[in-house]
């Protein structure tokens, strides 16, 4: 193509269009609306004594609450661990063609899908009425070693138990439907290959299914990080809603330390989906043409259209 | 010649009710490469399936280089072989799917070095020269880091040729390979395959490519509703067929 050819196509191109916008009374209305609630919202919230925001302050990070937020990240990270644990060994144990194998796994998940999580919670806390002694050896043949339930489980290992046994049967399901997502042609490829039934879960299967299990998985932590607030029936573990508690009672101050604890539980949230977003970045790979998409583009960009660039 | 590399004998399949192989008889010698052609839901996907053992036959004989499709014959009696046994036997037989399956979440080279890595225990320095190497002769040199979704049809099926081919097979298996391809990219894996072929290597491919089995085939097919209709030389089969069957299927597929 030829310099003359090109700027004759250059004129020839219409200018840009510059109509008038459509107006949208209707918008402003409901935004109007929106900002007035808004505002006195946040002026009642600032105006009002009784939310005691100096109290809160004061609070804040007090040691007592800083050791309550400990426990309760505690709690959630080893429950997610073993719930997630046994989730995957649920999962697959369902996936079982061995029907006595995948009819376990289906009763396990019907009972501690069926029973209130705060009843299994208290069950744990008074196992020790339940079987004062627990002997570890051999099924109906001698036994090893010998302790009382109280002792080897405190409150701290009760309320484990509780959380991730329970977590356990909500993640079964959601593995297993991260592994059915995967096609049954990954599963034949990899068995013309080969490859053992073991190895296609391990390095076929499952890594492809995290794609879809991980945003339900990060519902599931979240609502852990909140549902460990039920250790409070336990009283003997002092998370964060606990040592609050503790200090509410003594001082009467209820509203600022439900603030405080507020505060702590949507910290800890909003950190929750950081990693959450950074993990789903990870399984994604290979997923999309559009490899890495940065938070800030995502954020900043598909904001209008993409400049234009002319390629005359 | 010595034994054939595959002997099926009056192989059957049922699916529940429906039987898809009835009978179905043929040999393929070392070295051969045989097309399968017919009209869909005439069994010759499910043919090769047997003979990787995704699907277990329910009566006949089905042998791959003399030993037996998933059972040992002990005391003329037919025992089951253990899965890890039936894997080790995949290992040796290389297959190609229509749909690719390729491994998305893993690179191009990845996806060639997994098999030779994880099953035959190479060493991934040697596993990964090959891989390189495979890829390279199937013209995919510059795409060793690529994953799957930015590869076009032509290139995934290629990268499974040479996945199939990491484990030094000694027959593979087509599954109509260019089937789910934009006709301008059928060339380059049929081009693939047809080195394959010239190497030596025994194949069978199920396939509508009526010019690619004329030309490379030492042996074609025809099936329809689960039997074999014709079966012989490629121009005898394909260019001057004796059934009217294959007759019919043939002027509807040119």
């Amino acid at each position: 193509m030829s310099t003359s050819e090109l700027s004759e196509q250059r004129a020839g191109r219409p200018d840009e269009i510059e109509a008038v916008p459509v107006r949208h009374p209707g918008r402003w209305i409901a935004s109007f609306v929106v900002v007035v609630i808004a505002a006195s919202i946040v002026r009642s919230v600032i105006t009002n004594p009784r939310f005691q925001w100096h109290t809160v302050g004061h609070y804040l990070f007090d040691p007592r609450i800083l050791h309550g937020v400990r426990i309760t990240i505690e709690l959630t990270v080893l429950s997610m661990i073993i719930g997630i644990l046994l989730g995957v060994l649920l999962a697959v144990m369902r996936l079982s063609p061995n029907p006595l194998i995948s009819g376990s796994s289906w009763l396990y998940i019907w009972f501690f899908r069926g029973t209130p999580l705060l009843v299994q919670l208290l069950f744990w806390n008074f196992i020790s009425a339940l079987f004062p002694r627990i002997d570890l050896g051999i099924p109906f043949g001698p036994s090893f070693i010998h302790a009382n339930a109280n002792t080897l489980i405190p409150g701290f290992v009760a309320a484990l138990l509780g959380f991730g046994l329970n977590e356990g049967a909500y993640m079964a399901e959601i593995v297993r439907a991260g592994m059915l997502s995967v096609g049954e042609g990954q599963t034949e490829a990899a068995q013309s290959l080969g490859m053992g039934r073991l190895a296609i879960m391990r390095l076929i299967v499952l890594p492809q299914a995290m794609r879809v299990i991980i945003p339900p998985t990060g519902n599931e932590t979240i609502s852990m990080l909140k549902n460990t607030s039920l250790v409070l029936v336990i009283a003997s573990v002092f998370d964060l809603l606990f040592e609050a508690s503790q200090i509410y009672s003594a001082q009467f101050n209820e509203i600022p330390l439900l603030i405080v604890v507020s505060i702590w539980y949507l910290a800890l949230t909003s950190v929750l989906y950081v990693g959450q977003y950074f993990i789903e970045r990870r399984y994604g790979r290979g997923f999309s043409r559009q490899q890495r998409v940065t938070m800030r583009a995502r954020w900043l960009g598909s904001r209008g259209n993409p400049p234009v660039t002319d390629t005359g | 010649m010595s034994e054939p590399m595959v002997k099926s004998e009056g192989v059957h399949k049922r699916f529940g009710q429906l039987e898809v192989l009835k009978g179905i008889s043929l040999e393929v010698q070392r070295g051969e490469v045989m097309c399968m052609l017919g009209p869909s839901g005439s069994g010759k996907s499910t043919f090769l399936r047997c003979i990787n053992h995704l699907e277990k036959i329910n009566a006949g004989r089905l042998s791959v280089d003399g030993e037996l499709v998933g059972y040992r014959e002990q005391g003329g009696k037919l025992h089951e072989l253990p899965e890890r046994e039936i894997a080790g036997k995949r290992a040796e037989i290389g297959m190609v799917f229509q749909h690719f399956n390729l491994f998305p979440h893993m690179t191009a080279i990845d996806n060639v070095m997994l098999a030779p890595v994880r099953v035959a225990k190479v060493s991934r320095g040697d596993a990964r020269d090959r891989a390189a190497d495979l890829l390279e002769r199937v013209g995919l040199g510059d795409k060793l880091d690529t994953y799957p979704v930015a590869l076009s049809g032509g290139q995934q099926q290629r990268v499974a040729i040479a996945r199939a081919l990491a484990m030094q097979p000694k027959l593979m298996l087509f599954d109509e390979p260019t089937s789910a391809l934009d006709p301008e990219l059928v060339g380059d894996v049929l081009d693939a395959m047809r080195q394959l072929a010239r190497d030596g290597m025994t194949m069978i491919v199920v396939t509508h490519e009526m010019g690619f089995a004329r030309e490379v085939a030492d042996k074609a097919v025809f099936m329809d509703g689960g039997v074999v209709v014709e079966a012989g030389r490629p121009d005898e089969v394909l260019v001057s067929p004796q059934h009217e069957r294959t007759k019919a299927f043939l002027s509807k597929v040119l």
